[in-house]
């Protein structure tokens, strides 16, 4: 029968998959490490992303303006006091999930697609104001700050790692709690899951604000990685539409097909380095097949085979 | 028997824009009772029912639940008091299975509620044995018959033990069979002390089950008491049946195209996943002919004209002058002269009324067109003093008239008229009804009416169809309709 896999079996396949990768250091070259560390936070951004969009159902057209604020809170107090990196990344992770709030909090009560719109506009302003407030926050040139957590390629690798792997754990286990069901019901069915006794805003929230947190922390994270913060990298809506994308391909509604996403994603746009710019339209166009073809994507197919097997 | 009504309403009144859904409503149901609350499509009853759970704010009037006023409450609020409400139309979590689904209605409104809780598992078992769902407890709602959907829903509005049991047209979409089924359990909920308000078209369908019965009309209470005494009363009688009808129907052979009608519909069947909309329909429509097509809210009259319109996949055949429409898209079938104008009026409201009028009239020539609209102003005079206006800022009736002319701005072979009483006042339905009447005395256009309102729908016609759950139950002249079977129309 089409069973679903419980929550443990899900949990134990990934540690031996983390377990795996983990390793991973000691047999590839530091520039596929490189890589993989970046598509690790991208997978987050994008497990963030899915909890919005599979669980409580509204799109959120701006993961960028949490990351982007996680990301730039985290360098810009960096550069002017330099705390210790753990008082930025907090500090910048609280400052996506204030953000996020008061985006949020007006925006949720929008319906349709207006929320969508609200997000998409809020990474607008949040680019602009990256530019113009260039005394601050590097402006079109980046912004450069003056600590890393470490220049060893294999230590940022299993930091990415770790980070990715406990916040999946997090996300996944949460998305399959009775919280993780109130949400869906939330997305699928408001006014009734409303008549059900279920605050229906609030939960919707919260699913905000854990993705806020997971975000911004994310973003803060990367920044201490890169050593640089710019619009291009954290900020950008081709970078929103990235991790969008990486979040549907990689199958919506399962939080950890994100990451499978981002490292297709970024695996792919490095595959294909040779040809140059057709990269990207190559990528795109994979991309759409897989949505048009297969909208419930990697995972979505790889449940369907088991169930037809 | 003088303990306190576990659900209070008095006052109640709800508006939407200039429009008064609900008018100063007021009851009262004890537990262990079963108060039908009936009236017409557009009556205001299902808001009346939101306005009570908090789907919808109130503007005024007060709303007790077990002695607590709870008028202007957010729903979920509402419903953690003590009130359950059974949805119609519910989108149910399709990933999870029916016991996963019962046991959301169970879970807590909180956020540190992160565990899973075998009790509570235990909990959504018994539930679903007492609504009859343990065989399929493990299978997805998808997989599901229409009649287990509804035991669901059931299910999950009563999960937490509610005072109050709110539900919404309890037998639509369900065969005779399980609406006998369907009954017993609420009937089974009423005697294990619930307070049950069931919201419906008319007594007939609750006449078994309700201890009382509320009935209303465009807003207002026009009735209450026993199933009976409703039943006799001279205002349900007149909202359901009309006054003393005055017919002039035409002999249906006194129509040239007797051996091949018009349009002919033939065993025509029409499935909405798994709930049927159409069974084994047919009928015919002479050129020039008034036919009518009665039927409650849900009984397949939108479903019979969209299938006509080529806008839903039916089984059967559907012809026009003896050519099979099946295979012709729904804007072919509109240009070629079958003109549907939509229950719900669909009007362009950001444009005024004139320009509505254009739209109509996009494909005629200038001056033909300008004709048209002179003889439409002449039709509907209403609207000439408003052609500047937004077709949003009309009355209901007003929009009403302006979606027929838009319709008849087409230059229509057959005009498909969706209920165009929906939700209107007494006073306008005379306006469209003479409308109606001049139109078929002055021109040789073919109509097609589906109505609920009896009284608009039989004065016109040459033949009535009665459409009743899915099936024609009744053909005939409308001078035998009273008779044979207005009855069943109360």
């Amino acid at each position: 029968m089409k069973k679903q896999l419980s929550t443990l079996h899900v949990l134990l396949i990934s540690a031996v998959i983390v377990a795996v990768t983990a390793v991973l250091p000691f047999f590839v070259s530091g520039y596929i490490l490189g890589l993989l560390t970046v598509a690790f936070y991208f997978g987050v951004f994008a497990m963030a992303w899915d909890l919005l969009f599979g669980f409580a159902g509204e799109v959120n057209f701006g993961p960028t303006f949490l990351i982007g604020v996680g990301a730039y809170t985290a360098g810009i107090l960096d550069n002017l006091y330099q705390p210790p990196i753990i008082v930025c990344l907090i500090a910048g992770t609280l400052a996506a999930i204030v953000a996020g709030v008061a985006l949020a909090l007006p925006a949720l009560r929008l319906r349709g697609p207006y929320f969508g719109l609200v997000t998409l506009v809020a990474v607008l302003i949040l680019s602009n104001f990256v530019v113009v407030a260039a005394g601050l926050t590097g402006g079109e040139i980046g912004l450069t700050v003056p600590d890393v957590i470490t220049f060893d390629a294999n230590t940022n690798y299993w930091l990415a790692l770790g980070f990715m792997a406990v916040s999946g754990a997090i996300l996944y286990f949460l998305s399959r709690s009775p919280l993780g069901l109130i949400l869906q019901a939330s997305g699928q069915d408001p006014v009734q899951t409303g008549a059900l006794g279920f605050n229906v805003s609030k939960h919707k929230l919260a699913a905000f604000i854990v993705s806020a947190f997971f975000s911004g922390l994310a973003g803060a994270l990367m920044v201490f990685y890169f050593g640089v913060a710019s619009v291009g990298t954290f900020v950008d809506v081709t970078v929103a539409v990235q991790i969008i994308v990486a979040a549907v391909i990689g199958g919506r509604r399962t939080i950890i097909g994100g990451v499978l996403g981002a490292v297709f994603l970024i695996g792919a746009n490095e595959a294909l380095r040779p040809v140059g710019d057709l990269a990207t339209f190559i990528v795109s166009a994979i991309a759409l097949v897989v949505v048009l073809l297969f909208p419930s994507g990697f995972l979505g197919l790889l449940s369907r085979l088991r169930g037809e097997a | 028997m003088n303990a306190p009504s576990m659900l209070e309403v008095s006052g109640l009144t709800k508006r939407f824009g200039g429009l008064v859904a609900v008018k100063d409503i007021g009851f009262a149901v004890n537990s262990g009772e079963i108060l039908g609350l009936i009236g017409p499509n557009g009556s205001g009853k299902s808001t009346a029912m939101k306005a009570i759970i908090g789907i919808e704010k109130p503007n005024s009037g007060s709303v007790k639940v077990d002695g607590v006023e709870v008028a202007g409450w957010p729903s979920h609020r509402i419903a953690r008091l003590g009130v359950g409400m059974v949805f119609q139309h519910s989108r149910p979590l399709q990933r999870q299975t029916v016991l996963e689904n019962i046991t959301l209605a169970l879970l807590q409104d909180s956020l540190l509620h992160v565990f899973h809780n075998r009790a509570t598992e235990e909990q959504a078992r018994r539930i679903a044995d007492r609504v009859g769902l343990t065989p399929v407890l493990d299978r997805l709602p998808s997989t599901l018959p229409f009649a287990d959907l509804r035991r669901m829903e059931v299910a999950k509005a009563i999960a937490r033990d509610p005072k109050v049991v709110l539900v919404d047209e309890p037998f639509a979409g369900l065969t005779s069979k399980e609406t006998g089924t369907f009954a017993a359990l609420i009937r089974e909920l009423r005697d294990s002390g619930h307070a049950i308000l069931l919201v419906d078209h008319n007594v007939k369908s609750v006449a078994a089950l309700a201890d009382r019965v509320f009935a209303m009309y465009v807003g207002e209470r026009i009735a209450e008491g026993t199933v009976e005494e409703v039943m006799r009363d001279e205002t349900v009688r007149r909202v359901y049946l009309g006054g003393k009808l005055e017919t002039a129907a035409r002999k249906e052979a006194s129509f040239a195209d007797r051996a091949t009608p018009f349009l002919e519909v033939e065993k025509l069947n029409v499935f909405y996943g798994k709930a049927q909309a159409l069974e084994d329909v047919s009928l015919h429509v002479h050129k020039g002919e008034f036919v009518s097509v009665v039927g409650l809210n849900g009984a397949g009259k939108t479903t019979l004209f969209n299938a006509i319109s080529g806008m839903v996949p039916y089984s059967g055949e559907i012809r026009r002058e003896g050519h099979a429409l099946a295979g012709q898209s729904a804007a072919a079938i509109a240009r070629g002269g079958i003109v549907q104008s939509p229950e719900g009026r669909d009007l362009f409201t950001e444009m005024t009324v004139r320009e509505n009028l254009d739209m109509g009239g996009q494909h005629l020539e200038a001056a033909e067109a300008k004709e048209r609209i002179e003889w439409l102003f002449d039709l509907f005079p209403i609207l000439r003093t408003r052609q500047k206006q937004s077709a949003g800022t009309l009355s209901g009736g007003e929009q009403q008239m302006l979606t027929i002319a838009r319709s008849l701005m087409m230059n229509p072979d057959l005009l498909i008229l969706d209920e165009p009483t929906l939700g209107l006042a007494p006073v306008i339905l005379e306006q469209i009804s003479k409308a109606l009447e001049k139109l078929r005395q002055t021109t040789p256009i073919t109509v097609l009416l589906g109505e609920q309102n009896v009284t608009f729908a039989l004065p016109h016609a040459d033949r009535v169809y009665v459409l009743e759950h899915a099936r024609i139950v009744w053909e005939g002249e409308p001078a035998r309709f009273a008779s044979e079977i207005g009855a069943e129309y109360l």
